[in-house]
């Protein structure tokens, strides 16, 4: 297995679930009332709820601030 | 990934993305209260109203319908639609010469003929849906915007592939606060546009879809009907016309158990211009968005065809409640909404970003 691989399961597995989690949501309350509509809802909202919860947890560490990556996007 | 790969995809991003920022913040701004269309059109036309006589008998649709066209002498009928709580029919009509998209709607109380005050449908809401739907330029600009749709899905594609190497080394979540402005909301654009990805490309791909609906009902009726289109070589006259109320009942017995949602008059845009169409959707919650019509000969009243839709069309009916956000009850109303506000948060930082840099390099 090569050096890439791990890199960009590490960079891609948060993203990946919360795909999953909105479009588990989104079909979700598509195909059933009641329970779904307010499960496809939660979902939807966890994904920005584990967004935050993740960007909290890096902000409070000593870590933060001190980025490796250059910032020549745009 | 090699630099010239790097490259390549950033030039994508940042085309795709400028080409269409202007015109996906205006989506996304006029797409905020549509999402609330059914509330905001209550609290718009909210107005006291019963029916003359509810526990009386109710007009048929061929009076409800003279009623409708006495009040517009010239117009001919389009679309019936009801009302499922209450009992109201919906008559859109339009003058023969009238320039596309103009109609006549009316609200019809069934059991004396009135007009009915409309629930839906308030000016300003029609007014934002039209900017939303086609910039008031008709089928050009609905092909307009789902081009921009289109370029949406590039950028959403290309960012995902340039967001492995920025990330490569930074956990998820991470926002650079110590750093200058812009990297900050480089980091910012790159986490809310990772968190909202999928929801981006089911609302950008199902826009893309619905600025398809009239080239798709088109061919739906150049094929599917096409057999049944052949059958007269002129138009049915008005005068020529079957009982509708029967033409319904007829309908309604090839489709049992389903529920009335439309009748598509002859010549209008969803039947041919000889028939009677008759749309019926399914009563569970996924096939509410589904309908099937039933074909009456509009001079006979006999039963022509049941055209079940093809995948198609399935597709462009499924795609509307997937767009709008507005299928699984008001919880999901908002967090649509605030996805709808973060997706303004990542075109407005996208351009800042690009200025910035523009400004940096010179």
């Amino acid at each position: 297995m090569s050096g890439a691989e791990p890199d960009l399961w590490r960079t891609f597995r948060v993203p990946l679930l919360l795909a999953t989690l909105s479009l588990v949501g989104l079909v979700g309350a598509l195909l059933d009332d009641g329970l779904w509509d307010t499960a496809g809802a939660a979902l939807l909202a966890l994904t920005l709820v584990i967004a935050g919860l993740a960007w909290h947890r890096r902000r409070n560490t000593p870590s933060s601030g001190r980025g490796t990556v250059s910032d020549g996007s745009g | 990934m090699r630099s010239r790969t790097l490259r390549a995809w950033s030039w994508v991003h940042t085309w795709s993305s400028l080409v269409s920022t202007l015109f996906l913040l205006m989506l996304c701004i006029t797409g905020l209260p549509l999402v609330f269309s059914h509330e905001i059109d209550h609290w718009l036309l909210d107005e006291a109203w019963a029916p003359a006589s509810p526990e009386g008998e109710r007009l048929n649709l061929d009076q409800v319908l003279d009623v409708a066209l006495s009040r517009h002498p010239g117009e001919v009928p389009s679309f019936m639609s009801f009302d499922t709580d209450r009992p109201v029919v919906n008559v859109t009509s339009r003058a023969p010469d009238a320039p596309a998209g103009v109609y006549t709607f009316q609200p019809i109380d069934q059991t004396s003929g009135d007009a009915a005050p409309p629930v839906a449908g308030h000016p300003v809401m029609e007014f934002i849906l039209q900017l939303h739907t086609d910039m008031f330029l008709g089928l050009p600009g609905m092909l307009f915007l789902g081009l921009m749709g289109l370029m949406l899905v590039a950028a959403v594609v290309s960012g995902v592939v340039l967001y492995a190497p920025f990330m490569r080394r930074l956990p998820f979540g991470t926002v650079r606060t110590g750093r200058s402005a812009r990297t900050r909301w480089l980091d910012w654009h790159n986490l809310a546009g990772i968190v909202t990805v999928a929801w981006v490309l089911v609302v950008g791909g199902t826009g893309v879809v619905n600025t398809l609906a009239v080239p798709i009902i088109a061919h739906w009726k150049d094929t599917a009907l096409a057999d049944l289109a052949a059958a007269y070589d002129a138009p049915v006259a008005l005068d020529e016309r079957a009982s509708l109320d029967a033409a319904v009942e007829r309908a309604k017995t090839a489709l049992p158990g389903r529920q009335l949602q439309f009748v598509a008059f002859p010549g209008s845009d969803y039947s041919t211009d000889n028939h009677y169409a008759v749309f019926f959707h399914g009563d569970t919650p996924l096939t509410t968005h589904l309908t099937t019509p039933a074909l009456i000969d509009a001079r006979t009243g006999e039963l022509a065809a049941v055209a079940p839709m093809p995948w198609y069309v399935k597709v462009l009916s499924l795609s509307q409640p997937l767009h709008f956000g507005d299928y699984g009850g008001l919880g999901l109303k908002i967090v649509w909404a605030i996805l709808d506000v973060i997706t303004i948060v990542i075109l407005s930082s996208g351009l800042y970003l690009w200025v910035a840099r523009r400004r940096r390099a010179t």
